[in-house]
């Protein structure tokens, strides 16, 4: 519905010759463009690391308890203080990033796979399919996002895994629709005419001559949900709809310190809470620096 | 409109069929007994084809019937109404603030591209979509609630019965939900300010001699706000959405907590009445932004 105003009020300017063509930047190329891909890159990398590294960092158990040490504020022997069950909340963070990352992963790949083949396939095909596909998209589309993911998860029960497929369903027509509008300008320019009229087969002509030109979009939405699932995986986790205890989860540990901010015990919530902050940042940082280094029509 | 919104009521409908298993034995949980379950099935309906039992239930949803809560027996609609006022008070204070940041501060952002506030403001643009709210409403509690004990940390007092203390605790959790909508409005009033001013007419009105504020107020601001439009538009019909969190956190009484609350009570009716008119309401707002829009903007037309 909306998207009628937004293609009358600004249709996409036409490339001039060659702007467009040129779809394989390299990655010191794109780096020299916008040198904030690399302070965010780092960002992410970082995080990543540390969620891999987290035994080696934190000597302490995530989930084993230790009530003798409940509740203590940071100090040299636990950087970030220990949570109501003894638990080292440094190791639970770190290891957090074990749980959070992989989940924003997944949720990225339903949604792109998904999305990205119904897109292709009502492009490419048109007509009834593309109607048909497209009515489906929309029935999605038409609920907020959130709702529809808390209605699958209380459907499907609570979980990691059902948060994943929720988070990962409420992505498929943002990367539908990408894709589509993609496919229906690419369908239209000379080079898919001539590759058509050398007898290039469909599947070849959709592999080789559609999806390369695809992509520049698709890896600016992927950075830019990536950091939109984290932050829904964290909202899930935090009504108690995703990860379930003892499972070290970022969004579950903020729910969780939150019942001890009256006592006193600040930093249950806000270390863990920090860490989203980070990652969600990490993603939406990288997501607008690609898009300016990649999108013809803001390149300078 | 039409499909969509038939294949949104399907999809709400099938929702207590995606359970893995009986519904009816997963919403008894362990004090389902063989008996109680067939007599559940029944309330149900759940012993109907699939088909007739979406027949019943539209026909009912149509009427204004959206079934009763399984754990209190009061009637849906009923629940929702008296919470709603609760949710409506939270998200309009919530709007109020968004844009009370937004629009000065993108327009001003606008003005002086490149300085510091405009820096700070990207900065805050990035910040506000990049915290969850339930983590800003924790800040929140902990900076005004806890530590300068300014304002209570939770819980209602309706309007009608001491505006003063309704308002107090409004304001945390008004504030915990209007900030990301801050940072989106502000974003979009900036970057849409910018276009405006770099139009010929600015040039034109600033030529013919008005004064400097006027031309930003009467000639910039007025067009630009356009585009502000449909994002407000969208978050208005987002309300339900964006409580839901919030009034977890601050235990506020509205739609939100009623959905959360009967999540967790597996209160499937209400589950689906209130996932009905959050996607109902989201539908009807984005209907009304477009016809909106055309109305502002008269280069937009339909076909």
């Amino acid at each position: 519905m909306s998207t009628a105003a937004a293609y009358q009020a600004g249709p996409p300017e036409p490339l001039a010759p060659g702007e467009g063509g040129d779809v394989r930047l390299s990655l010191p190329a794109l780096v020299r463009s916008q040198p904030r891909i690399l302070f965010a890159g780092g960002l992410l990398l970082l995080l990543v690391l540390t969620a891999l590294l987290a035994p080696a960092i934190s000597g302490h158990d995530p989930i084993l308890t230790d009530p003798d040490n409940a509740l203590l504020a940071p100090s040299r022997g636990h950087w970030m203080g220990t949570d109501e069950l003894g638990r080292d909340l440094l190791a639970r963070v770190l290891w957090g990033g074990r749980v959070s990352l992989p989940v924003a992963f997944v949720a990225v790949v339903v949604g792109l796979s998904v999305g990205g083949l119904t897109g292709l396939v009502a492009g490419y095909r048109g007509r009834v399919t593309d109607l048909l596909l497209m009515r489906a998209v929309d029935a999605i589309l038409a609920f907020p996002a959130l709702i529809l993911a808390i209605a699958i998860v209380s459907a499907l029960g609570p979980s990691l895994r059902n948060a994943m497929i929720a988070i990962g369903i409420v992505q498929i027509p943002v990367y539908a629709r990408l894709t589509r509008a993609q496919v229906l300008q690419l369908k239209g320019l000379d080079f898919v005419a001539a590759a058509r009229a050398l007898g290039a087969s469909p599947l070849r002509l959709v592999a080789r001559h559609l999806v390369p030109n695809l992509l520049n979009p698709l890896i600016v939405q992927v950075s830019l949900s990536a950091a939109f699932a984290i932050l829904a995986e964290a909202t899930l986790s935090f009504l108690g709809l995703g990860a379930q205890p003892p499972t070290p989860d970022w969004g579950f540990m903020i729910n969780d310190g939150s019942r001890f901010l009256a006592n006193g015990a600040w930093w249950l919530a806000l270390a863990p809470g920090l860490a989203i902050c980070l990652a969600v940042f990490g993603f939406n940082w990288l997501g607008d620096s690609l898009r300016d280094a990649l999108d013809p029509r803001l390149r300078r | 409109m039409a499909p969509v919104a038939f294949l949104v009521s399907v999809a709400v409908f099938l929702l207590i069929h995606l359970t893995p298993g009986d519904p009816a034995a997963i919403i008894l949980g362990e004090e389902g007994s063989a008996s109680t379950i067939a007599a559940l099935h029944k309330e149900l309906g759940l012993d109907q084809p699939l088909t007739t039992q979406y027949a019943i239930w539209i026909a009912r949803v149509l009427h204004g019937d959206l079934g009763s809560s399984l754990r209190t027996h009061q009637p849906v609609t009923q629940a929702i109404g008296e919470r709603l006022p609760a949710t409506l008070e939270l998200g309009l204070a919530a709007l109020l603030w968004s844009l009370a940041v937004a629009i000065p501060l993108g327009t001003v952002a606008a003005l002086r591209r490149g300085s510091l506030l405009d820096v700070l403001a990207s900065g805050f643009t990035v910040a506000g979509v990049s915290v969850p709210n339930f983590f800003i409403g924790i800040l929140l509690i902990l900076l005004m609630g806890l530590a300068l004990r300014l304002f209570p940390v939770g819980g209602f007092v309706p309007f009608t019965e001491d505006p003063f203390q309704n308002l107090r605790h409004l304001l945390l959790p008004a504030l915990t939900l209007g900030t990301a909508g801050a940072a989106i409005n502000m974003r979009f009033t900036r970057s849409s300010m910018i276009e405006v001013l770099g139009q010929d007419y600015i040039r034109t009105a600033r030529a013919k001699g008005a004064p400097w504020l006027r031309v930003v107020r009467a000639h910039a601001l007025k067009n630009a706000l356009i585009p502000v439009v449909t994002v407000v538009g969208i978050q208005v019909g987002s309300i339900i959405e964006g409580a839901l969190v919030t009034e977890t956190v601050f235990s506020w009484p509205g739609v939100g907590k009623l959905a959360v609350d009967g999540i967790f009570g597996r209160d499937y009716p209400v589950i689906q009445g209130i996932v009905l008119i959050a996607a109902l309401s989201y539908m009807v707002a984005n209907l009304l932004v477009d016809l909106t829009y055309a109305y502002l903007d008269p280069r937009i037309t339909y076909s």
